[in-house]
């Protein structure tokens, strides 16, 4: 969503700035660094790395899903919403009940009709989420919206608490296995590199839902009366635009996005536990702020990445630190950005950030 | 608030006060009644806290003195310690105002230091089930500690911080480093007790460990605090959030830190035993007060009860000066409006930082003291569930009143030690449901933190001056509203 413009950079600069040119070379030498760990991997163990690509990119989809649920949100209403990774984790466990015990899907199933039922999941587990997100602005932020800005952030993580003992409630504590309804079998094979068919699903469903957010926002009335409210709520209700409205309709939106990613992540990875959500959560957000956070197409663009960096970290064989240290990884990444430019890597320099 | 209860409210508000208590009065007694018909002690226990609540408000004396004594009289024939308990209330509440206000801190110390000899003679709580024996009262008093220490970034400085159980565990980890086995190379011995001299790692005296693990931790909070604090608001809660993600990860994984083979932290196994603490021989003999070794003496957990108590009163009394301080007023201008205080000279990055060192300081040093009293430090004691869970005692007790901080942290901690255990048998007794009631705490704290910041933002006990600042947006009232105190 497009950020406020403010005084141009170039004004506000002063002609020979040592602390930034330090930090543009340091940050040049830590992309640098990482890059040649890439190329050596690549030279060591060229199908292995290629796969771990692969492999990132599909999360790197996952992980745009939410990420743009929280970048929708943070837009419109300049808020985190702690709880949407748990909404996300909702779908995912609504999706192992809908595939394994109602619609009785098992490792087997093929066939049009599996295909059918597996949309009406996403389906059903999308409005369940949209509806889960946008009850919970109507509860925990909306009569917030005028208070001091950090008591919604409070009420998010009091929500995100709450949902996933709910989830805790429901489907236990441990983790809960999903069928494995997406063929595994292979696409192809070319020299050691692997593509499977379960991988390529998770792309095919996430691109047309992201062109399908695209099209909402860019070229609809209310995707129009999003745009006009994230610029400015009260200039957006003097045009005439009912803004409660259009934040529950983004708060739904985001769900639906979440619910999408809740399917797609039961089904591609089959199993889920209940405190994955707000971890998962975090990571897209990540994601979010990697790439500028309150603009679509840089959520994308930081989720890939992530995903590729989570992917490189957990699967390269040539100095990876590996799984263990992932979430420290993430969030140093998450650290450093807010730190250094919290604009993200897409976004126009705003005022707030530095 | 829904347009159709806001006018509930006003009508409400219209009625003459004869009214409005009457009404009160007879919906607490209709509860009561209810209660009563369905668990006794329940509904008792409701009408004593009901009455004691009541009591205190009536304004003519001679009808207060009798309803007190009404009050009193039964409870000390039924249950003596609750008729000591409500008597107590009552002489404390009768004192004049400027007395009423150096004694109630003077009667709750004295009553917190002679709580182990008299906890054993306490009635069960009805829901809420036993007094916590003293080995709780220590994990209690721990806890309130921490969240006096948060109360200064979150409640004085206004700095929303998710990550302070990273201070809590740099705490924890330093005190483990100085007295214990874990660098066996090392060889260094000060005043450590209980040990023979050739015991290879470092061992430091308890005493000394404190204050080194205190301005470690708070040092740590400064290295955090400088890069991160010119950060808004909830970024900055966001930072901290990874900061306390990534310490406690950096805990699990530090037995081979970067395949190198230098074990940090002994990963998830933990550092454990820790030297015990107490004062050595050669003190003990000269002042017999003081006892040479916690461990060795038959009634350990009041040693550490007492200890704990003495470091929470140096916490609180910190935290009272320097809220009252050029400092902690700076950090109140900041928390209220950041760009106003700025332009009123107050360095903000500076003032920003001290607030988070010092925060860092006593979460350190709760984590020590809890690192020694449990003699152990293990990573799955450091998850974010417990940065929340100290906020949440902060918002409960009333962000930046140091008492209302202190009686929440006090419940919460009480709550997650032995309540909500209690809580799931009491359940089971008398609704015939089973619930394992401790493993939903997170969510219970949940709703605590969406029940308080939707109704009562300021918490149970707030801070005057915070209230004005929550509702000034909230509600369309005059910036300073004139109290009749």
């Amino acid at each position: 969503m497009a950020t406020p413009t403010h005084a141009s950079v170039a004004a506000r600069t002063r002609p020979l700035d040592v602390g930034r040119l330090l930090q543009g070379g340091l940050a040049g030498l830590l992309v640098l660094a990482f890059l040649a760990w890439v190329v050596v991997n690549f030279v060591e163990a060229p199908s292995d790395s290629t796969n771990v690509i692969l492999i990132g990119i599909t999360l790197g989809c996952l992980y745009a899903l939410i990420a743009l649920g929280y970048t929708l949100v943070y837009g419109i209403l300049e808020l985190i919403n702690f709880a949407h990774g748990d909404v996300f984790m909702l779908g995912g466990m609504i999706t192992s009940t809908l595939v394994g015990t109602v619609f009785g899907l098992g490792a087997g199933s093929r066939g049009v009709v599996t295909w059918l039922l597996v949309v009406a999941a996403l389906l059903i587990a999308m409005i369940f989420c949209g509806v889960v997100n946008a009850t919970i602005e109507f509860i925990a932020y909306r009569p917030l919206r005028s208070a001091p800005r950090l008591a919604p952030l409070l009420t998010a993580i009091g929500v995100s608490f709450i949902l996933e003992d709910i989830a805790l409630a429901i489907w236990g504590p441990n983790f809960v296995s999903v069928p494995q309804v997406f063929p595994e079998s292979r696409l192809f094979t070319f020299h050691g590199i692997v593509y499977e068919w379960d991988k390529l699903i998770v792309v095919l469903i996430t691109v047309p839902v992201l062109l399908a957010l695209v099209w909402l926002v860019q070229y609809t009335k209310q995707g129009k009366a999003m745009r006009a409210t994230a610029q400015d709520m009260d200039a957006a209700a003097m045009m005439g635009i009912n803004v409660n409205r259009t934040v529950s309709f983004t708060f739904l939106i985001a769900g639906g996005l979440a619910g999408a990613a809740g399917l797609l992540y039961a089904l591609y990875v089959t199993n889920l536990g209940f405190q994955q959500g707000f971890q998962l959560g975090l990571i897209a957000f990540t994601a979010a702020v990697f790439g500028g956070i309150g603009n679509l197409p840089g959520a994308v663009l930081g989720a890939v990445l992530i995903g590729l960096i989570q992917a490189m970290n957990e699967g390269f064989v040539w100095h990876a630190p590996g799984s263990d240290w992932t979430q420290s990884i993430v969030f140093s990444i998450l650290i450093l950005i807010l730190v250094f430019r919290p604009e993200g890597l897409l976004g126009e320099q705003v005022q707030e950030g530095g | 608030m829904s347009l159709a209860m806001v006018r509930a409210k006003e009508r409400w508000r219209e009625q003459p006060q004869r009214v409005r208590v009457a009404g009160l009065v007879g919906f607490e007694v209709a509860i009561a009644i209810a209660l009563l018909l369905w668990v006794r002690e329940l509904g008792w226990g409701f009408a004593w806290f009901a009455g004691l609540l009541w009591t205190l408000r009536i304004r003519e004396e001679r009808f207060r003195w009798g309803v007190e004594a009404a009050m009193t009289i039964p409870a000390l024939v039924v249950l003596p310690a609750l008729g000591i308990i409500t008597a107590a209330i009552y002489l404390v509440a009768e004192l004049p105002r400027p007395i009423r206000r150096r004694v109630t801190p003077v009667v709750a110390l004295g009553a917190a230091l002679a709580y182990p000899f008299y906890v054993s003679h306490l009635f069960t709580i009805p829901i809420f089930g036993a007094f916590p024996d003293v080995a709780t009262g220590v994990v209690m008093i721990v806890f309130v500690m921490m969240a006096v220490g948060l109360n200064i970034v979150v409640g004085y400085a206004g700095l929303l911080d998710l990550g302070y159980v990273a201070f809590y565990a740099t705490g924890a980890y330093t005190a483990a480093w100085f007295a214990s086995l874990q660098f066996p190379h090392q060889h260094l011995h000060f005043g450590a007790i209980g040990i023979t001299p050739d015991l290879p790692g470092i061992h430091l005296s308890i005493w000394l460990i404190l204050p080194i693990a205190a301005i470690f931790t708070g040092c740590a909070g400064i290295i955090i605090g400088l890069p991160t604090l010119r950060l808004r608001g909830d970024y900055l809660a966001i930072v901290t959030l990874g900061f306390g993600e990534i310490l406690p990860q950096i805990a699990r994984n530090g037995d081979n830190l970067f395949g190198t083979g230098f074990n940090l932290t002994n990963g998830p196994n933990g550092i454990t035993p820790l030297d015990a603490p107490g004062f050595g021989n050669t003190l003990h003999k000269a002042i017999p007060f003081l006892p040479a070794n916690y461990l060795n003496s038959t009634n350990s957990d009041r040693l550490f009860f007492w200890t704990a108590i003495a470091l929470l009163l140096i916490t609180v009394f910190c935290s009272w000066r320097m809220r009252d301080s050029r400092l902690g007023r700076a950090w109140i201008a900041i928390r209220e409006d950041e760009i106003a205080a700025a332009a009123m000279g107050i360095p903000l990055m500076r003032t920003k930082t001290w607030a988070y060192a010092m925060g860092a300081f006593f979460g350190g040093i709760a984590g020590a003291y809890y690192a020694v009293f449990k003699s152990a430090t293990f990573p799955g004691d450091f998850f974010f569930n417990i940065s929340v869970f100290i906020l949440c005692m902060v918002i409960l007790g009333g962000m930046g009143n140091i008492w209302g901080v202190i009686v929440g942290a006090g419940f919460l901690a009480y709550l997650n030690q032995e309540g909500l255990a209690n809580t799931g048998a009491w359940l089971s007794t008398n609704l015939h449901v089973s619930i394992d009631v401790p493993l939903y705490a997170s969510g219970i704290y949940g709703v605590i933190i969406l029940l308080v910041m939707l109704f009562r933002p300021e918490g149970l006990i707030p801070d005057r001056r915070h209230v004005v600042e929550l509702h000034e947006g909230v509600e369309d009232e005059p910036l300073y509203q004139a109290e009749t105190a």
